[in-house]
């Protein structure tokens, strides 16, 4: 059986080990993306369509590479990080990584191409006209964000390679469920179930209604016209 | 507009020189070459329309006046450096460039008049100052707090021309502004920027296929057709001296 304290430490790391993953994969993916979309290089579409295959990389085989990495005899296994937190967020990033990349450089895609010349006509320096592109495509960018969160929040495989499911220490909430499922503990898997559902829920929904603030602006509004 | 402005310094620079001067220019864009300029001067104060069919090279020769467009060939100068000796932001940020669609940003008119004021860090204060007339003469001043997505076609591009006019460009690069638009709008926003930039000796240059606008806006025309600048000269000499084949196909087609 599952008392309080443990389920509330088990959700406290997933939510915190898929926070940080998720804030790092966006510093990756949202410059990668951008230069993705942006830039003219030989090659672009060949890395576009690699980004784009990342997107549904199976997140066991990520648990397995990532393993094989921190493995204690494995090339970075000197670090000492495999069945930590840290190993988690690791495999996570990588996971979420090439969605948020992939969707960002969708995202700016469906821009007008023309609108970054108009800013540099206007006399953007380069991140100006960086920072008023990711202005415009907030919305999108927003939903990148939402879906890499959604990606390694409901990810298991990974999570139980390369942390190992060890109580107190590398337990979340898909793991705890795996495992309660194969004791047969179905009542507790499905009160972890829920609980991970209403989170999921509780955050897209501030994600959604932030979303829906900015858009609502936009729509026409007689009552101020004169 | 600029009249109680102080003597402008510009004036202190040789009259003589051009502004903008082109030799021998070659553009090329994805291994095509798409369009030839031999020679080419823009005097400062003069309105250059540029015409010519559909595909012909006139809107790569605008991105290659605003430096976003590298020559294959040859050297575009202004005020006598070669462009890619200027620093390309500081460059820019001496001249201003209107596409063929408003292009604006999700935001009030004012915020997307005053955006390249922003650009080049003036505070808030002086940046009103600097927007409010325009929007006056544009006849905008209504519209100030409208988001850009509640304005009409022909209300956007006049956002459009107020946020380059703002900037009071040294050099203004305009592409088929008005293409878009319904002809009674196109009409009266023709009619307003025509007053404008005589008013305020402007040095323009203006993308049109419509002969008749490029009289009504210019001092001379510049015919660009088959990826070569083909002519300059009055709209009258064009029509009545046209100076290759080309020129009489492009004529032919417009009077059809």
């Amino acid at each position: 059986m599952l008392f309080n304290s443990e389920i509330f430490q088990i959700t406290a790391l997933s939510l915190q080990v898929s926070t940080i993953a998720t804030g790092i994969s966006l510093l990756i993916g949202l410059p990668f993306g951008t230069w993705l979309a942006l830039g003219d290089f030989r090659g672009r579409s060949f890395l576009l369509s690699i980004i784009n295959t990342g997107m549904a990389l199976p997140p066991v085989v990520v648990g397995l590479v990532v393993t094989m990495m921190l493995w204690r005899s494995g090339p970075l296994g000197n670090l000492r990080l495999i069945y930590t937190p840290a190993a988690i967020i690791i495999a996570q990033t990588i996971i979420a990584v090439p969605v948020v990349t992939g969707l960002t450089a969708a995202a700016i895609e469906s821009l007008d191409p023309r609108l970054t010349q108009q800013l540099l006509g206007l006399g953007a320096s380069r991140l100006q006209m960086v920072w008023y592109v990711w202005r415009e495509a907030r919305l999108p960018l927003l939903a990148a964000l939402m879906a890499g969160f959604g990606a390694v929040i409901s990810e298991v495989g990974a999570s139980m390679m390369v942390g190992g499911n060890i109580k107190g220490q590398t337990r979340v909430l898909t793991t705890a469920i795996v495992l309660e499922t194969s004791k047969g503990e179905f009542d507790a898997a499905l009160a972890l179930s829920a609980l991970l559902l209403v989170l999921t829920y509780l955050i897209n929904l501030a994600l959604t209604w932030i979303q829906q603030k900015s858009r609502k602006r936009e729509e026409p509004s007689a009552w101020k016209s004169r | 507009m600029d009249t109680a402005k102080e003597p402008k310094k510009r004036g202190a620079v040789s009259v003589e020189e051009p502004l903008i001067e082109i030799r021998d220019l070659l553009m090329r864009r994805s291994g095509r070459d798409v369009l030839q300029v031999d020679a080419l001067n823009l005097r400062r104060g003069e309105i250059l329309a540029v015409v010519g069919p559909n595909g012909g090279g006139k809107s790569t020769l605008l991105l290659a006046l605003a430096h976003l467009l590298r020559p294959a060939r040859g050297v575009i100068r202004f005020e006598g450096k070669p462009l890619e000796d200027w620093n390309a932001l500081e460059y820019r940020r001496r001249i201003s460039f209107v596409f063929q669609s408003p292009l604006l940003l999700d935001m009030t008119v004012e915020q997307n008049v005053e955006l390249g004021l922003r650009f080049r860090g003036i505070p808030k204060e002086e940046r009103r100052a600097r927007v409010h007339p325009w929007l006056k003469a544009l006849g905008i001043e209504s519209l100030a707090q409208r988001r850009a997505a509640q304005l009409s076609g022909g209300e956007a591009q006049r956002v459009s021309l107020a946020r380059a006019f703002v900037l009071d460009p040294e050099l203004l690069l305009l592409d088929e502004p008005f293409a878009a638009l319904d002809p009674p709008t196109r009409a009266r926003l023709l009619e307003d920027m025509s007053q404008i930039l005589k008013a305020d000796h402007k040095t323009a240059v203006f993308v049109t296929h419509n002969l008749d606008e490029a009289a009504k806006l210019s001092h001379r025309v510049a015919v660009v057709a088959e990826g070569r600048f083909q002519q300059a000269g009055t709209a009258h000499e064009i029509k009545t001296h046209p100076a290759g084949k080309a020129v009489q196909v492009f004529l032919k087609e417009l009077s059809q």
